[in-house]
């Protein structure tokens, strides 16, 4: 995972609550065994329609993403998170996020952003936003910075770019000794074939 | 203080934790499908790592497998789902691939082989993993990033989350189901309002339930943005388990009763949330926007989005009543339909099959409609043979399918066309997801029953009575 540690951007607004990951990422690109190359098929059915924001010319390159409420809810699919990024996004900022989104988001170095409603409804007519995860601000050019709070273990990783699978490793030993001494009653390589 | 049963689940499968860090949480099981893993073996590959436990991991083949009989014909379906099997393969992960007659949505073949189980911890890359939560598991959806590192370590850091009740009280109405709870549930706490918790569904309903109806209760948590639904294992739970494959026997099935029998939720302990359901005021549910919080009891009326409050809400019900091309107004009941769905990791179990083969046994799929029946898992369809519900599926003119997700996200060739509406036993009626430009509604097994009779969406209770 590529380190974090700030970026300014141009903003792009999608101000719609409870947007579900099947927008972000229509099931029919889910086929696909690849990890990249998702961007193209971001918000493939609502880019149909000329009027979607994000074919705007103003938001076009635009590296952060300002959402509404409970933003990517709905499926698991990581392929939501890849296409945002794929797409250009580094950033996203809402209200809320779906649970799932987040902790995918959190793991390929796209940083999600909680604020407050009307924090996030200023933040949208900002046009660009410069954002520091040393600092945990966000300032809107010739405006005073608003903090924000993130998971310090996120941030961590974040910040230096961790692989989180490399740093469970390094607690070999005490998963080892978890199963040690609590035996599974489920084998399924004992099931019937 | 007493504990609650996520709380014993939880604390149960802590491998080390730092203050001001997550907990890594040990993974019990770990079940797998074609469409959120690739990459994750890939992952594997390219770092040189092993499955740590293959022994606890368990795949099949489910999102994107045709059902009908025959070679699959998407080519990039195909190579998903041989990728699947190559994975498998190389790092020793158990499949039931199709065809094996063990196959099935990911979340129906845990249940029936026995391998899910009370106070277990069970993964798997779908958000619909929090069925399993009907047997007093801790069950949660992750992904794909989250599925390698389940692969590589057995475990996952995670943030503990809080804790929320939705007790059902009273008993369910005649002709109301789990499914009709569970969304009434849904419309009351909202979309996102089980966000950050688990939810411990409780009260007479549940405790009434089978476990096929706590299993749609469970399903369907994340529909209210909940990670995970439990509910407490009891005797039900345990004449459910007893005898399938991956079962404890003998002494090891007492050893298993005697844990399984703490875990339940201690009388004085404390969620973070409470939320109650009054279930005799219940009526069947039909969902009438595009998510599964824009409901409406089947005897009610399209709501008016300028009767919302809140701007988002009223904006978000404008383009729902838009995409669905429904009036304000407009009695539920008289909504026609063209086509309808049984099936899903929500309603696809045997009982759902036999609910729905009571009400059209004998009686005739309404002209203008095509209905069809996609059983839950190989051994779902095999046991309705056995009980000749497929024949009464095909005399009333239902289609009568192979196992699988099918259109309940419409990855294979069972799609709505553009503007076809449906009455869906499934999860989601999001835009498009059973088909682009697709209307889903939905409903109850039984409501989608009445709603292939008549061509519209009914209500049951009169149908039927």
């Amino acid at each position: 995972m590529k380190a974090f540690t700030r970026t300014t951007g141009r903003v792009a607004v999608l101000d719609r609550a409870d947007v579900d990951t099947d927008q972000i990422i229509p099931k029919q690109f889910l086929k696909r065994i690849e990890r990249t190359g998702y961007g193209e098929f971001l918000f493939y059915d609502w880019r149909q329609d000329p009027a979607f924001e994000l074919n705007q010319p103003e938001w076009t390159g635009a590296t952060i993403l300002v959402a509404g409420r409970n933003f990517a809810c709905g499926s698991s699919r990581e392929h939501a998170a890849w296409a945002l990024q794929d797409y250009g996004f580094e950033v996203i900022v809402a209200p809320s996020f779906g649970d799932i989104f987040a902790a995918n988001a959190a793991q390929i170095g796209l940083l999600t952003i909680r604020l407050p409603e009307a924090e996030v409804r200023r933040l949208a007519s900002a046009g660009q936003l410069t954002v520091d995860l040393e600092a945990l601000t966000i300032t809107a050019p010739g405006e005073e910075s608003i903090g924000f709070e993130l998971d310090p273990f996120i941030r961590h990783k974040l910040l230096n770019g961790l692989d989180d699978i490399g740093l469970t490793l390094g607690h070999e030993d005490e998963i080892a000794a978890y199963e040690s001494s609590r035996p599974g009653r489920v084998e399924t390589t004992a099931l019937p074939v | 203080m007493g504990t609650t049963l996520f709380e014993r689940v939880w604390d149960a499968h802590v491998v080390r934790e730092e203050t001001d860090g997550p907990a890594l949480l040990y993974v019990d099981l770990h079940l797998i499908h074609e469409v959120t893993s690739p990459q994750a073996f890939e992952g594997l590959r390219l770092a040189g790592r092993g499955v740590r436990r293959p022994d606890r991991s368990l795949a099949t083949m489910d999102h994107n497998v045709p059902t009908v009989e025959g070679p699959i014909t998407d080519p990039l379906a195909r190579a998903q789902l041989e990728a699947l099997r190559l994975n498998c393969e190389e790092f020793g992960v158990p499949l039931y691939a199709t065809g094996s007659g063990r196959e099935g949505i990911v979340h129906v073949i845990g249940p029936e082989l026995g391998v899910t189980q009370p106070g277990m911890t069970i993964v798997c890359g779908d958000s619909h993993t929090s069925t399993h939560g009907a047997f007093g598991a801790l069950a949660f959806g992750v992904g794909t990033s989250e599925v390698e590192h389940v692969l590589a370590t057995q475990t996952l850091p995670q943030r503990r989350p809080k804790t929320m009740r939705v007790r059902f009280e009273g008993a369910l109405p005649l002709g109301v189901t789990a499914k009709d709870a569970i969304l009434g549930a849904i419309g009351q706490i909202g979309v996102a309002g089980g966000s950050g918790h688990v939810i411990e569904y409780d009260g007479a309903v549940v405790r009434d339930l089978t476990m096929d109806g706590r299993m749609t209760i469970c399903n369907m948590s994340i529909e209210a943005g909940a990670r995970a639904g439990m509910i407490a294992p009891d005797d039900t739970t345990f004449a459910y388990l007893e005898g399938r494959p991956g079962s404890p026997r003998g002494a090891e099935w007492e050893q298993a009763l005697d844990h399984w029998r703490r875990l339940p939720t201690d009388p004085d302990a404390v969620f973070d949330r409470e939320v109650e359901v009054d279930a005799r005021s219940l009526a069947p549910q039909v969902t009438w926007g595009t998510n599964p919080a824009m409901v409406a009891p089947v005897d009610g009326l399209v709501p008016d989005p300028s009767e919302l409050s809140d701007p988002a809400d009223r904006a978000a019900a404008e383009r729902a009543l838009t995409y669905m091309a429904l009036e304000p107004g407009t009695p539920i009941a008289e909504i026609a339909v063209d086509r309808v769905f049984v099936g899903s990791c929500t309603n696809a179990r045997i009982e759902d099959l036999r609910l729905v083969a009571g009400i059209v046994d004998g009686r005739r799929v309404h002209p203008t409609v095509r209905a069809m029946v996609v059983p839950g898992s190989a051994a779902v369809r095999r046991q309705a043979e056995d009980e000749g519900l497929d024949a009464v599926f095909e005399r009333a003119g239902f289609e009568w399918r192979q196992a699988g997700c099918s259109m309940c996200l419409g990855m294979n060739p069972d799609v709505l066309a553009p503007g076809e509406r449906c009455a869906s036993t499934s999860n989601r009626n999001f835009e498009g997801r059973q088909g682009r430009g697709g209307r889903t509604h939905l409903v109850s097994p039984a409501t989608a029953a009445v709603a292939a009779l008549t061509g519209r969406l009914a209500d049951v209770r009169e149908v039927v009575a």
